[in-house]
């Protein structure tokens, strides 16, 4: 099974994904940003970073590069897509889900691990999580206030479309405590926090258990093989 | 050189936490009647030649699906400059 894991100009967390696909135990396949070409992979990520150093609005000149519009049309065929933190931005901006992402309300970076819900896992990349299981991600963003006008978030709410929440403290002023969306079939899911940091003992978030013990992030990647599978 | 100059401004029910951040500073500095900041973006793009009424509609376009995001910003202005 080949996920692909896009760079753009920017793009920091290419390579922790890549890992956290290799971990899952698939095959990761670098996608170029200038490359309108998805190489047959079965699903995407769109990793976390800077890409084109956030120029005119995160995300914004990304969502207009030559994979991106290879993403959006395979993702309207059921492709697996997920977009973490910058790659949710990207998401946003390639209108594949809607509201968009400001700056945090206190207007601080913002780097901790972070307490989340899952409330959706009829997803390509949650159906390994239990509904409403309480997951520990690192978080870490300058510009992850969630927003979107009312009737959108009626409509994300009555719909089922919020994926994760944020628990233990809104992080950055995001309606709803919203950190991660689906969309309407399941196949594309976004998210602030970053998954691919919690995939391997000693390097994730702290636990009860150990120090940087936490491997909540993995169950993304072995919930894209099982999805993938099914399909 | 002709110019068309875009305008985006975040929406007005939304907090801008740079223009809240400026208030506050001019605040320190005594500036207590000046309540409010909000900090938009001014865009200058070059023509070659004349602006004509294609080139017009195009920056109209691109100021509403790529310049600015609709669910955050609004197109408060777009004028051409000879």
């Amino acid at each position: 099974m080949k996920i692909g894991v896009v760079t753009f100009p920017g793009t920091l967390d290419d390579r922790d994904a890549a890992r956290a696909v290799r971990l899952a135990g698939a095959e990761a396949v670098s996608l170029w940003h200038a490359d309108a070409n998805l190489h047959k992979v079965d699903a995407v990520v769109l990793p976390g970073g800077f890409s084109y150093g956030d120029y005119l609005r995160c995300g914004a000149i990304a969502a207009q590069a030559p994979v991106v519009a290879e993403i959006v049309k395979a993702a309207a065929g059921g492709l697996p897509v997920l977009g973490i933190c910058n790659g949710f931005q990207v998401l946003v901006e390639a209108h594949l889900l809607p509201g968009g992402l400001i700056r945090n309300e206190h207007q601080h970076f913002i780097c901790r691990d972070q307490g989340l819900r899952v409330e959706n896992v009829d997803t390509a990349w949650t159906n390994q999580f239990e509904l409403n299981q309480e997951i520990t991600i690192p978080l870490k963003n300058g510009e992850g206030g969630y927003i979107a006008d009312a009737e959108t978030l009626k409509r994300l709410e009555g719909d089922g479309l919020v994926a994760f929440r944020y628990i233990g403290g809104n992080p950055n002023g995001s309606v709803n405590d919203i950190a991660g969306l689906r969309n309407e079939r399941g196949n594309v899911v976004g998210l602030m926090p970053h998954p691919e940091h919690a995939v391997e003992p000693g390097f994730g978030p702290d636990t009860p258990v150990a120090m940087r013990s936490g491997i909540d992030g993995l169950k993304f990647f072995t919930s894209v093989l099982k999805a993938v599978v099914n399909a | 050189m002709s110019k068309i100059i875009v305008e985006v401004m975040p929406k007005a029910d939304l907090l801008d936490p740079q223009g809240k951040a400026v208030a506050n500073a001019l605040h320190r500095q005594g500036f207590e009647r000046f309540e409010n900041v909000r900090i938009g973006k001014r865009i200058e793009i070059h023509v070659a030649g004349e602006v004509t009424e294609a080139d017009k509609a195009n920056a109209a376009k691109i100021a509403e699906t790529f310049l600015s995001n609709g669910v955050i910003e609004d197109v408060v202005k777009i004028t051409v400059e000879d």
